[in-house]
């Protein structure tokens, strides 16, 4: 046999943009919700909600008010992205850094600091808002997506699942299973790759040989598109189109949004950069960052005033301290029982853990 | 919680290869009270749907679904691509979202990849989530030797799921006992694994009325009584102890109480065992699992812990070794026999 049949097979998948890294418009037309200021600023504020809270926690871990705690700092376009898109009963399954789009699904931030804080009650009014809870092992949750989706098709519903990964997720089994699940049974799920480059210490070029991410969807024989996820105007409009396709039965799409990941992993990774990425890298990437390029893009508009955007950012500064202190209050004045740890393990308490709950209390009593 | 004194009129013995005895309608095998009580479940709920690698057109390689893709159609009853781990992550997911999945595993030993979807959420979603989200699936395995199958079609690892808070194991040992407990674990609201004692599919039959009455989880089923010992045992190993309580009663005049545990894990009914051994203050527990870790250890600890003033003899074990389960030509070595447990009742009584 020659040589010659066996080579790399290519794909050309364009990074799908309408701002550059300065916020100057380097596509035209822009899609209609952008040029409507009230929903860029409602985007804008969303971002910059998520970007304080971040912010709040990270320095609540500090000073041992909350437990470990990843950052989102640099990846507010494609989490609030996601929740411009998403109708309320639609589903969202999320890894860690999804912040912004639970906040404009309604879940309060005192419950994302309490679940950060350590406490399920946290966890339960997360998932009370269409979402499921926060999933820590590696894209097991794009399994569940896939089948939440199935469920929704097999009813008839119109409602989509809305699945947030990570580029290492994408090395993961359950990842590739989902994909081709969600294939087969044309499921009505779109997978969102949040492309920070990092897993915790492992380059994005370490996770695969492939050019991209997106293109693990082709041999699933499932749509995929790249987009810049610092274009905020991009990443709705690519996350809109994929979740119409998904909504009108087309089946399946999977994103996949280029961002960059500008803090620690958690706080448990203080001082990455300078250990296994450079800090000319990250200083650089800070250059690209979404929240400044939509502000330029305001700016230059007329749609934001400094004086505005000084308002704006106090107000939502004022908001999370609020929510901040709420938590800390729960904490403090209502924290949950401590048998109820016996409660949710099956619907009804069986006798034999009913047993160890009765001999719980009498150690330790029920007080908190 | 009360054992269920039962007595089990085993109508007929099918030899190996043999399928269709001369049987009334209602004489049953335990594969043919599976599909029965799976063909009920799916009549009556509209969200139960039953899915896995073959279970559709071809019936499953056992062909427990035999015909219930033609009666119910490919929406509810499906093939599904082959991947262990996505079977049962789709299952989370669909359960979570109100479904009542009932999937299919080919055979216990290909569990594995499941495992994390079985330990990190299915068992846990509930918990975690405070009873907002819910996980109500149920995952069948055939599990177990003696069918002379090839590597890895052969295993007994129930206790890697008994050992999980959020699940329940159920193991049936009678075609009455698949069709009752079945039906409880598709109606229960949490996640059962259920495994079907695959040498027993089509070994014996009795009368298994469609009656949509199910029989309680967290239950052990007392089969025979006696006052000499406690023989304690699940799923296909009813066969070797009971053999060994007839032999032990008809041969040696002493009587045993033998118990089916039935569901194991966190919720299993030690109260049964308990009131049985504090009568007879001996116990044999039998299992086809190996030895360590496996669920007889439980038992015996709850027994030490809980029943020691009424025990004369120490707690016997007669388990599958410490060993991989061997190819077909000695896997015969490293289950448990009636001849097995008969040696251990005949030690326990000694004392």
């Amino acid at each position: 046999m020659s040589g010659t049949r066996i080579g790399k097979v290519t794909f050309d998948l364009h990074l799908h943009r309408f701002l550059d890294e300065r916020g100057a418009v380097v596509k035209k037309p822009l899609p209609p919700f952008a040029e409507d200021p009230s929903e860029l600023l409602s985007m804008y504020r969303w971002m910059v909600l998520a970007r304080v809270f971040d912010a709040k926690a990270v320095n609540l871990q500090k000073t041992g008010q909350l437990g470990t705690y990843p950052s989102v700092l640099g990846q507010e376009a494609v989490s609030v992205a996601i929740g411009s898109v998403m109708r309320s009963d639609d589903v969202f399954l999320l890894q860690y850094r999804e912040g912004g789009a639970l906040f404009m699904r309604g879940v309060p931030l005192q419950a994302l600091f309490l679940f950060w804080g350590g406490d399920e009650r946290g966890s339960a009014e997360i998932a009370r808002h269409g979402n499921f809870p926060v999933c820590i092992p590696i894209a097991t949750h794009a399994l569940h997506a896939a089948g939440a989706a199935f469920a929704f098709k097999y009813r008839g519903e119109s409602r989509i699942a809305v699945c947030a990964l990570g580029d290492g997720a994408t090395s993961e089994g359950d990842f590739y299973e989902a994909l081709n699940w969600a294939s087969v049974f044309l499921a009505p799920v779109v997978f969102v790759i949040s492309n920070n480059q990092w897993a915790i210490s492992v380059p994005r070029q370490k996770q695969t040989a492939a050019p991209t991410l997106a293109q693990k969807a082709v041999a699933f024989g499932m749509p995929c598109v790249r987009v810049d996820g610092n274009d905020i105007i991009a990443v709705r409009h690519i996350l809109g189109e994929a979740c119409a396709a998904a909504r009108a039965g087309k089946g399946p799409v999977l994103v996949e949004a280029e961002t960059y990941r500008l803090g620690d992993h958690t706080t448990a990774d203080a001082g990455s950069a300078g250990r296994y990425r450079s800090v000319e890298e990250v200083s650089a990437a800070t250059e690209r960052e979404p929240i400044a390029r939509l502000r330029a893009f305001l700016t230059s508009r007329g749609m934001l005033r400094g004086e505005d955007d000084a308002e704006i950012c106090a107000s939502i500064e004022a908001g999370v301290e609020a929510e901040k202190d709420a938590y800390l209050r729960i904490v403090k004045d209502a924290p949950r029982q401590c048998a109820a740890m016996f409660d949710h393990l099956y619907a009804s308490l069986p006798p034999s853990v009913a047993r160890q709950k009765a001999e719980f209390i009498r150690e330790k009593g029920d007080a908190p | 919680m009360t054992g269920v004194p039962e007595t089990d009129t085993v109508v007929g013995v099918l030899k190996q290869g043999e399928r269709t005895k001369q049987r009334v309608p209602n004489e049953r095998t335990i594969l043919e009270a599976v599909r029965l009580a799976l063909a009920r479940v799916l009549e009556e709920d509209e969200n139960v749907l039953l899915f896995g690698e073959d279970v559709g057109v071809n019936g499953g390689v056992f062909r427990v679904t035999e015909g219930l893709q033609k009666r119910f159609g490919e929406r509810r009853v499906f093939d599904t691509p082959l991947a262990e781990s996505m079977l049962i992550g789709t299952a989370v997911g669909m359960a979570a979202m109100g479904l009542r999945p009932v999937v299919e595993i080919q055979f216990m030993g290909f569990c594995p990849p499941a495992l994390d979807q079985v330990l990190c959420h299915a068992a846990r979603l509930r918990n975690r989530t405070e009873g907002v989200l819910s996980c109500p699936l149920v995952i069948r395995m055939p599990y177990g030797g003696g069918i002379h199958a090839p590597e890895h079609h052969s295993e007994s690892t129930e206790a890697l799921f008994a050992h999980l808070p959020g699940i329940r194991v159920v193991v049936p040992s009678s075609p009455k006992r698949a069709y009752g407990l079945l039906l409880a674990a598709v109606r229960d609201p949490d996640p059962v694994v259920f495994l079907e004692p695959k040498r027993e599919y089509r070994s014996f039959f009795e009368t298994v009325e469609d009656d949509g009455i199910a029989l309680p989880l967290d239950t052990s089923f007392v089969l025979r009584e006696g006052d000499a010992l406690t023989l304690v045992s699940w799923g296909a190993m009813m066969r070797e102890t009971l053999e060994a309580a007839r032999v032990l009663e008809t041969s040696e005049g002493r009587s045993a109480d033998v118990v089916d545990v039935a569901t194991l894990g966190p919720t299993f009914d030690f109260g049964t065992i308990l009131r049985s051994v504090e009568k007879t203050g001996r116990c044999v527990i039998v299992h086809e699992a190996t030895l360590t870790g496996g669920f007889g250890a439980e038992i015996a600890a709850r027994l030490a812990d809980e029943g020691l003033t009424s025990l004369q003899a120490p707690v016997k074990r007669v388990t599958a070794y410490d060993t991989v389960m061997p190819l077909p030509r000695m896997e015969h070595l490293q289950m448990p026999t009636a001849e097995r447990v008969l040696n251990a009742a005949r030690h326990v009584l000694s004392f």
